[in-house]
């Protein structure tokens, strides 16, 4: 790979291709503010590092391999290129599967003190929900209380972390075929906790040297977040706020309201986040706020807490991981509350040159320069309330505010339960839909396109590149985390771009009413994506496991340990996957080879890193087709569509009315209505005696008759 | 969904259940919440609501529930903009639809005004039989046949599985003339597509149309006016799911699997014609929730993706934009595009006669007022006989006519009619001859305007006035005949020669030879036992409905639907080895006197999906055969009175048992086997083996009396085999008992064997 060398500053017009940040840049460059983009000017990745070639395990070290021959020398100890790459990728892994997991794990906790009575606030929101998942977990449901069942979850999901024995619980939710072949491979996850030890452990100084054996073990590990703590935490977060259906709301910097207490939320817990959308909508806080001179409490999200309470609420998103110092930028927020993961340090200092208060939530995560007010599940209503008054009483400190006006509108809250219920309604909920229409070659092919912001490419370019692409070619997107907020600012989200979708795929949103790009939630409910593939690779037609369907999971811009975790789970989960950035591995060809050749064999999936969008398009596609031609599917063919749907009816209304009204202008006089030539109304007669005549003058539009 | 669709129908839902809440309040109002409601003979209550929640609705004070019900299932109209995906919504709307559509059926059947009664400008055709007897035109009025009842449901079953009737549609509208009207309806029937009648636009619907140009219409020609608004298409559901709970054996309120069930086993369709409204959109949300699509001969937005249904879901065919030379060219495309898009199988039997052809026609009455000529029946007489010859005794396709045809008969005249069919064929056997020439019947009758019934020497067949006139002439019958067998029996005759004369010199040399012959079948059969044999046969017809239901047949018990006899099936398995009719080896006798055999039970256990390990063919009580749905009576337990009661099918009476029909094939039905609980032919009631290890024929105390007068002589025989000539009138009827404690005076009085026979316990 090419390595751009040149210290530069990247002009600020290649720095992303939101135009909200690019007017908070240049505005940040007005106000002599550093931001993540402009230190990345300055601060260039370590080359040594980034290639997985640093190793620093122990302290005979740091070694580094490079050179011409880097690959065929040895650190101090002896190990090799591929030991000290795979050793560092697999310490990532953990690193990723801890930070989802023991979110997953405050979420187990929060739901056992709600079944015991000490949350106040909180509650089991969605009892159906809870039923299902103590099913999985083996938890008897029949004849017992509410709150009996979700003690059992929350206690058995606990076990999941530390039990001594068996398997994770949740690896049952696999296909049969997959199941069988974790365990014949060894990697089926044990216990959450004692994964991301034992690959610490491996990976300690001296012992587990075998590349290919320490790769394994990521895989299992990673597969303890997948099937196991992420998985938990987005059904435990369902149990407690409500399953996701969708719902319309609005993304970008624009949602920050000039004349409003600003409330923004960042990082990635759902907890007290759902407190402060309760206490947002208190009308005693909103008098309050209107005491202070503002119009009302206006909340928003940054990173995945936005989206945890965008896809239950609706609550606007004001944008994603690299649009956090933007957000203060703009001078119109009295506080940001934040709790765990992606929130960069430099918020302390930025937070003090404007009047926004940052406030950290978790006794996890501290920030020096930030007002600490510790979440305490026991009392989350008044830590809510006492965070939103102190936001209102900021109000009056504000200063000149810069809000940039872009907000483009998007359509969430699409979870595993919803997808099965939009195809079928509540009665005949399925995925047969989604499988007849990929069968047939109206669907080219699923992808998944997650993950966070990098200051390394251009923001949000990647991601908005691959869906832009995608759906021009009839394959259908689930987004997550900040790929999600990318897709919505760019207003790929929308349920109305019909124009940008292929015929196929137009057929589908139309059929359903979806956006070509369905969100999914948060980067933690990237298991929504497995349960959903799972559903899909079982539903019939398409194979029996992962890794039969044409799907890919991409990942444009990564940046975090967290998005390694999830790609490796993927991978062992059977699908294709490619990063872009770099690959962290790229040092070790053998390294290299094992996590796409080796894996693809061991588990059918594998992970690929391609920085060139170019590149990584046409190597998606080409899986995606390749899995195709193995279902000996029909080879895709978009000429074949786009007779379906609502624009051709009335297309031809619009002619007949059209050629009427020529024909009138002539003399001519004409009969019938364009609908049906004998009839210019239509009835409905009861048989018992009354009739409904209803005349419809304009029948372009049926949804205003309203 | 289109969100055009969406729209119209989520806002059909909400006006049709707020209409239906309405009718619902006024009806409670007025007849109070105990007003009994109840569609005509039928043991689901209002069934789409008892199909999907399992909710009895037995009175107006049942109903508010279920309006409840189906506004939890409404949802709001998509907005203009970022609207929210509307596919599961109109769904779930379109099933509110049919809960209130169903619920307010239910409200007017307690008002007493459904079905409806239409008044009529031309009435030219006569009722035909619906259900609750003959109905249909009396004046100027006509009354509609509502819901169909439980008896007709169970009577098509055989046809629904064997594939006579591929499907079903439902006509909602009115089509673009009485021509385009009849066309299609006869489109239909030459397809054996059963016909449901519903809606109107403007004021007019098909059913007016169809009855000014004089189509029969009702059970017997597949046609049946449900009403003429599109609230009465609910009925077709209703039809639809009351399949999956007697074929299926589906457990009420297991919505999901009965709309399922529908999607991949009853091939129905929804036909829109003329302009759709947003009740018509919303009902048709609802049947496209069972798997139906919908095709429109107006322009309505397309819905192509699949999925809920197996093909298109909406399909928009504008009937004047159809390439085709005239209407009845467009005519006959719409209807093509109709069976593709529910993927309806269709063989269309391809006979050179100059009407219409299909089994639809089957049940047409020729009355004497449109009846042209007639042969056979009280005014000459006439026969059928077919007989195997060497083949290079029989000249393929050769038909020969000697006497006087049809058009040197003077109008309502009547002759005698002798047609001999010879055929040839490697795989032919004289076994096969009867059943080829059963067949018939059905052969005949299959001709629009044809009346056909009987057979051998009794055959009578009627020729009405419009067929006569279109040209049909007696060589037809031989086209008919010639090219029917070659299709049905292809792959064991080669040869087929038809001779039919109306001389009556001939007819009764001819009809002597056959005579001879007849009197060699019935021998032949008479001597056809269960110990004659080591082979049974399989049917697995029904597994098409009832997955888990296998029937073995044997020489002397006919299968329970009453359609194949063991020699049916063997000619079956000749025709087709890989068919639903299979070889099944005795095996080991087990135990002789129940009749459980080796074969029988590895083939029941294999072909039942381990549903059913072993299977006795002489009894009742102990391991019975499976019931599927279709049966034409079912034999029960009475345990008072130490003996059985048989009700039949077209019994829609109350039982000593306290369950109709219905109610009681519902019990049994669907593949299950439940001891002292039977389906059965009616002709097994002759059979020596008739529960011959629990008592026989001396065991029945209860006999639908319909049963006993239409099989008298044949039952008396049975009665003097058994040694009790006078048993036939010690069996209590509907007449004289429908409860245990009526019945068992009855028997005492009678002095019924049963009550002194061995306890069956």
């Amino acid at each position: 790979m090419e390595k751009e060398t040149t210290d530069a500053a990247k002009p600020v017009a290649a720095k992303s291709i939101d135009p909200a940040a690019l007017e908070m840049l240049a505005h940040a460059d007005g106000c002599g503010i550093d931001t993540a983009f402009s230190r990345a000017d300055t601060m260039k990745p370590c080359p040594i590092g980034e290639s997985g070639a640093c190793c620093r395990i122990c302290s005979m070290g740091p070694c580094r391999l490079v050179g011409k021959n880097a690959e065929e020398k040895t650190g101090i100890c002896g190990a090799d290129m591929g030991t000290i790459a795979s050793r560092h990728f697999a310490r990532q892994v953990a690193g990723g599967v801890s930070a989802h997991s023991d979110h997953g794990r405050d979420m187990a906790m929060t739901l056992r003190a709600v079944a015991l009575g000490e949350a106040a606030g909180y509650k089991v929101k969605d009892e159906q929900k809870l039923h299902v998942v103590a099913d999985y977990l083996g938890v008897p449901t029949s004849g017992r209380e509410v709150n009996e069942i979700a003690l059992d979850v929350a206690d058995v999901a606990l076990t999941q972390f530390g039990q001594p024995h068996g398997e994770i619980i949740y690896t049952k939710r696999a296909t049969l075929k997959r199941q069988a072949k974790w365990r014949e491979l060894g990697i089926t996850p044990r216990a959450i906790d004692r994964e991301v030890v034992e690959v610490l452990h491996r990976t300690h100084e001296g012992v587990d040297l075998d590349a290919e054996n320490i790769l394994k073990s990521a895989l299992r590990c990673s597969l303890a977040d997948g099937w196991g703590g992420a998985m938990l935490s987005t059904d435990i977060s369902d149990i407690l706020f409500g399953t996701p259906s969708p719902l319309s709301s609005e993304v970008n910097l624009g949602v920050l309201k000039d004349d409003q207490v600003n409330v923004i939320v960042h990082g990635h817990e759902p907890t007290l986040s759902a407190m402060l959308v309760e206490a947002a909508r208190d009308p005693e806080l909103i008098a309050e706020a209107k005491a202070a001179g503002a119009e009302g409490i206006n909340l928003a999200g940054i990173c995945c807490t936005s989206n945890e309470i965008l896809m239950r609420y609706g609550i606007p998103a004001a944008g994603n991981f690299l649009h956090q110092e933007l957000a203060v930028l703009t001078g119109a927020v009295e506080v940001m509350v934040v709790d765990v993961q992606c929130i960069m340090q430099a918020l302390g200092p930025l937070s003090q040159r404007f009047h926004t208060k940052l406030v950290t939530t978790s006794p996890k995560a501290k920030i020096p320069g930030a007002t600490h007010v510790e979440f305490d599940e026991h009392r989350a209503p008044e830590t809510a309330r006492e965070i939103v008054r102190m936001a209102i009483a900021n109000y009056a400190n504000r200063g000149p505010v810069h809000i940039p006006d872009f907000h483009e509108p998007l359509v969430a809250g699409f979870s595993h339960e919803y997808l099965n219920y939009m195809q079928g309604g509540f009665h005949r909920g399925s995925f047969r839909p989604l499988n007849d229409a990929i069968i047939a070659g109206r669907v080219r092919g699923l992808a998944g396109v997650v993950g966070c912001n990098n200051v390394r490419v251009t923001q949000d370019e990647g991601i908005v590149e691959m869906i832009k692409r995608f759906i021009a070619d009839d394959v259908m997107v689930v987004v997550t985390g900040c790929a999600a907020t990318a897709g919505a600012k760019a207003g790929y989200l929308s349920p109305e771009i019909l124009d940008h979708a292929g015929p196929g795929l137009r057929e589908v949103m139309e059929a359903i009413g979806i956006p070509p790009v369905l969100h999914l939630g948060s980067c933690v409910d990237n298991s929504r994506i497995l349960t959903v593939l799972t559903q899909v690779a079982t539903e019939g037609g398409l194979g029996e496991d992962i890794d039969d369907l044409p799907a890919v999971g991409l990942c444009p811009e990564w940046m975090c340990e967290k998005a390694i975790a999830i790609g490796t789970y993927f991978a062992a989960s059977g699908a294709h996957v490619i990063f872009g950035v770099s690959s962290p591995v790229e040092a070790s060809s053998e390294a290299t080879r094992l996590m796409t050749t080796g894996w693809e064999e061991m588990v059918g999936g594998d992970l690929e890193f391609i920085p060139d969008w170019d590149a990584m398009y046409a190597r998606s596609l080409e899986l995606i087709d390749a899995k195709r031609a193995a279902l000996k599917l029909p080879a895709y063919d978009p000429s074949q569509y786009g007779d379906s749907g609502d624009s051709l009816f009335f297309a031809e209304i619009k002619k007949y009315l059209a050629d009427k009204a020529a024909e009138a202008e002539r003399g001519v006089e004409t009969v019938g209505s364009p609908v049906y030539p004998l009839a210019d109304g239509h009835s409905h007669d009861h048989g018992d005696g009354h009739s409904h005549d209803h005349t419809h003058g304009d029948h372009t539009h049926g949804e205003g008759e309203a | 969904m289109s969100r055009y669709i969406a729209t119209r129908a989520i806002r059909g839902a909400q006006g049709m259940v707020r209409e239906a809440e309405e009718a619902v309040n006024a009806a409670l109002v007025e007849l109070g919440p105990d007003a009994p409601v109840a569609f005509t003979n039928t043991a689901y209550y209002l069934p789409v609501i008892y199909a999907f929640t399992g909710e009895k609705v037995e009175k107006l004070g049942d109903l508010p529930a279920i309006i409840e019900r189906a506004k939890n299932l409404l949802h709001p109209v998509p907005s203009n903009n970022m609207w929210l995906p509307y596919l599961g919504e109109t769904l779930d709307s379109g099933i509110a639809t049919l809960f209130a559509e169903e619920a307010m059926e239910g409200a007017r059947f307690a008002r007493g005004t459904e079905p409806q009664v239409i008044k009529l400008d031309h009435a030219r055709a006569d009722g035909a039989r619906f259900t609750g007897g003959d109905l249909g035109v009396h004046g100027d009025k006509m009354k509609l046949n509502g819901p169909i009842d439980d008896i007709q449901l169970r009577a098509w079953g055989i046809q629904l599985v064997d594939g006579r009737m591929p499907g079903f549609c439902a006509i909602v509208g009115c089509a673009k003339s009485n021509e385009v009207a009849v066309k299609i309806v006869r489109e239909l029937q030459s397809r054996g597509i059963l016909i449901f009648l519903s809606g109107n636009v403007n004021g007019r619907s098909i059913i007016h149309q169809l009855q000014e140009e004089g189509i029969q219409l009702g059970y017997d020609t597949f046609t049946v006016p449900f009403g003429i608004d599109t609230i009465s298409a609910v009925y077709a559901l209703g039809f639809a799911a009351r399949s999956a709970l007697t074929f299926g054996g589906m457990d009420a309120g297991n919505a999901r699997k009965i709309m399922l069930y529908n999607k991949y086993r009853v091939f129905a369709f929804v036909l829109a014609l003329g302009e759709v409204d947003d009740l018509k959109y919303a009902t048709a949300a609802g049947a496209i929730s069972f798997g139906f699509p919908t095709i429109a001969d107006t322009r309505i937005p397309q819905i192509l993706p699949t999925g809920v249904t197996t093909y298109e879901h909406v399909v928009s065919m504008p009937f004047d934009e159809i390439p085709g030379a005239d209407d009845m060219e467009r005519t006959e495309k719409l209807i093509q595009r109709c069976m593709e898009v529910r993927g309806v199988k269709v063989k269309i039997a391809k006979v050179p006669i100059p009407v219409s052809y299909g089994s639809a026609f089957e049940g047409e009455r020729i009355r004497k007022d449109i009846m042209y000529a007639e042969f056979g029946g009280k005014r000459s007489n006439a026969f059928e006989f077919l007989r195997m010859k060497p083949a290079d005794e029989v000249e393929d396709g050769k038909i020969t006519v000697s006497g006087t045809d049809i058009d040197g008969m003077e109008e309502g005249g009547a002759l005698p009619l002798g047609m001999v069919v010879d055929v040839s064929g490697r795989k032919m056997q004289t076994d096969f001859e009867p059943i080829l020439e059963r067949q018939f019947h059905y052969f005949i009758n299959g001709v629009e305007g044809i009346q056909h019934n009987g057979q051998r020497d009794i055959a009578w067949t009627r020729i009405s006035k419009s067929t006569f006139g279109k040209g049909f002439r007696l060589e037809h019958f031989g086209k008919v005949i010639h090219a029917r067998i070659h299709e049905v029996f292809g792959n064991i005759v080669d040869k087929v020669q038809v001779h039919l004369t109306t001389d009556q010199a001939e007819v009764d040399e001819l009809i002597e030879v056959a005579r001879v012959a007849y009197a060699e079948r019935n021998e032949r059969i008479a001597n056809l036992t269960d110990e004659s044999v080591d082979t049974f046969y399989s049917c697995l017809l029904c597994q098409s409905f009832a997955p888990n239901h296998v029937c073995v047949i044997n020489p002397e018990r006919v299968g329970l639907c009453g359609a194949y006899n063991w020699l049916d099936c063997k000619a079956s398995y000749e025709i087709n080895p890989t068919g639903p009719n299979q070889p099944v080896a005795k095996g080991l006798v087990i135990d002789a006197e129940k009749g459980e055999f080796s074969g029988p039970n590895e083939y029941i256990y294999q072909n039942s999906n381990q549903a059913v390990e072993r299977v006795t063919l002489y009894s009742i009580m102990e391991a019975p055969l499976t019931s599927c749905g279709c049966f034409e009576a079912i034999m029960v337990l009475v345990p008072e009175a130490n003996g059985f009661m048989i009700v039949s099918r077209e019994d829609p009476s109350m039982t000593p048992c306290g369950m109709t029909f219905s109610t009681l094939a519902g019990t049994a039905g669907g593949g299950m086997q439940t001891p002292g609980m039977m389906g059965m032919g009616k002709y097994y009631l002759t059979s020596k083996k008739f529960i011959s290890a629990d008592g026989g024929m001396k065991r029945i105390v209860w006999l639908s009396s319909n049963l006993r007068e239409s099989m008298r002589p044949a039952l008396q025989e049975v009665c003097e085999r058994e040694g009790m000539p006078d048993l036939l009138d010690k069996i209590a009827d509907e007449t004289v008992a429908t409860t245990v404690e009526d019945l068992l005076p009855f028997l005492e009085e009678k002095g019924h064997p049963a009550l002194t026979m061995d306890p069956l316990f």
